[in-house]
């Protein structure tokens, strides 16, 4: 069998992948192997042609593909390696080892001295399968209809409904619009917008595209194609109310329905996930609960910026390059980040003390929609940190910094009050 | 004439009042900062955007060099600019940044490559 032999392997070269495999080189890792699927590194940022990116890291607006050719130029100044084309079938998480499959070599086993997990998220469909009706040609995820008109050139339809306000699927409506689709609406099970309110203002309300609150589908007509939709309000219950549904024609639906990040290797390799994140539980290192593997990006939670997906994993690789030197922190001790009032989850799940203290953002999501809210980090009736927000949202994630010294023992809480 | 908009500078978000007529501000309320300001300001006499889309490329049917304007243009160019894009076809190799076309429409802005293609 092939074996290829590195100081870290990466699967997954989308932006968290990238970022991983930059910092493991300048943390001292000589050799790095990125693993891939697709031809070409870049991941769904290949597809994301619309600008909005890096506003928080490089201070400019960039489109997808100019932001991850930040990191692929970084990556090849630096000498990281690819292994494109291939699927990785199985992380044999105690042994740090990688096995894959490719055209070229066959089944191929890459043994590392550390992994990181950076396989990203996938689409939910499952909104699109609990729907009645039938189930005719004109159904996409959103995202699978960016790829087929962003980089294959196959236009997906001509008269569109969007479910789901989230960022894909709002951004989406201003591509179908701009070439030359109709978008009906934009229907939002929820009472208030999944995405950024940016999305909103330069996708929908530039083009008069309607968003209709608190709505959904309840069924989907057409033989062969799509030929409309039956629209209906939803009570407090979110069950929608059926005698008030209206017919909406049209030839194509896209479902942006959330993301579920894509843990089908995590899960084989017995690493521990958390419940409400869907990824692996991790430590401040983006450490898993195998010691010898790290994960990063969506496939850990699904983010909203990919400025933050590149810092934590730029994390992720910078210890797994000090881990496979055989130079990582001793611990000392640890504790667990609780979500406190109004917080759904915490990443880091776990802040592990040891002799070098640093500074730890904690990113968390709140429950539901908030204002003039005051974000604390509290240990027993220790205030560790705390800041104002003018405004809070499930759709927009916060972050917190703790410094790691003053953390101990036991549990720290993150609310928003 | 009085408008309503929702400033996207920043994540805050803010719903900023203008008051103005004939291309002239008279009144800006609600903004929360002064980049707010500058932004009511333009969003209500001449609101830009950044364009981006695709462009063919000769020789491959299945293949797409993402595009975008150099700098934001005017919103309501942007299907003109957009009929311009349709009508170009590239032929590589391309640099990221090279200009696919100059002055797209006479807006003074270059339509420019997202990324290298070969």
């Amino acid at each position: 069998m092939y074996t290829i032999q590195c100081d870290v392997a990466v699967v997954g070269a989308g932006p968290a992948g990238l970022a991983a495999a930059v910092a493991a080189k300048e943390n001292g890792a000589a050799r790095v192997l990125v693993i891939e699927r697709d031809n070409a590194p870049g991941g769904i940022l290949q597809q994301c042609i619309h600008p909005g990116f890096g506003l928080t890291r490089f201070n400019e607006e960039l489109t997808g593909p100019e932001y991850y050719s930040r990191f692929t130029e970084k990556a090849e100044a630096l000498g990281v390696e690819y292994l494109l084309d291939s699927m990785v079938l199985d992380v044999d998480a105690d042994g740090g080892k990688v096995t894959c499959v490719n055209g070229k070599y066959g089944v191929t086993n890459v043994e590392a001295g550390s992994v990181v997990l950076a396989m990203g998220c996938r689409e939910r469909t499952r909104e699109s399968i609990v729907i009645p009706g039938s189930r005719p040609a004109g159904l996409y995820t959103a995202g699978s209809a960016q790829r087929l008109i962003n980089r294959q050139n196959i236009m997906v339809g001509k008269k569109v409904v969007i479910l789901g306000s989230g960022d894909i699927g709002m951004i989406m409506a201003r591509r179908m619009t701009l070439e030359g689709a109709e978008v009906v609406m934009v229907v939002e099970l929820m009472d208030y917008l999944a995405g950024l309110t940016r999305n909103r203002v330069q996708c929908l309300d530039d083009f008069g595209i309607p968003l209709r609150l608190g709505h959904t589908i309840t069924r989907i007509e057409g033989e062969k194609r799509v030929t409309g939709v039956y629209v209906a309000p939803v009570d407090e219950t979110k069950k929608p109310i059926a005698e008030k549904a209206e017919f909406v024609p049209c030839d194509t639906v896209l479902f942006s329905v959330g993301l579920i990040p894509e843990n089908e290797l995590t899960r084989k390799a017995s690493i521990a996930i958390d419940g409400k994140t869907n990824g692996p539980a991790v430590n401040q290192y983006m450490q898993t609960t195998k010691p010898a593997v790290f994960a990063c990006g969506n496939v850990v939670h699904v983010n909203d910026l990919v400025d933050n997906v590149s810092a934590e994993s730029e994390q992720a690789g910078k210890y797994a390059a000090r881990y496979a030197a055989g130079k990582f922190p001793a611990a000392k001790g640890e504790a667990v980040c609780k979500p406190g009032a109004n917080v759904r989850y915490i990443c880091p799940q776990k802040i592990v003390l040891s002799d070098e203290a640093e500074k730890v953002n904690l990113y968390f999501r709140v429950l539901s929609p908030a204002r003039d809210v005051t974000l604390r980090v509290r240990c027993g009736d220790t205030i560790l940190a705390q800041k104002k927000e003018f405004r809070v949202n499930p759709g927009e994630m916060n972050s917190i910094a703790v410094n790691t010294a003053d953390v101990a023992d036991g549990e720290i809480v993150v609310e928003v009050m | 004439m009085k408008k309503e908009i929702i400033c996207t500078v920043c994540p805050r978000g803010c719903a900023i009042t203008v008051e103005g007529g004939d291309g002239k501000v008279t009144s800006i309320e609600g903004n929360g900062c002064k980049r707010g300001l500058s932004f009511a300001e333009t969003e209500f006499t001449s609101p830009v955007r950044l364009l981006t889309s695709t462009v063919r490329v000769a020789g491959k049917e299945n293949e797409l060099l993402p595009v975008r304007t150099r700098t934001p243009i005017l919103r309501d160019k942007l299907f003109d600019v957009m009929n311009a894009i349709r009508a170009t076809t590239v032929t590589l190799p391309v640099k990221q940044h090279d200009v696919v076309i100059s002055d797209v429409c006479g807006t003074g802005v270059d339509v420019i490559a997202s990324r290298d293609m070969e």
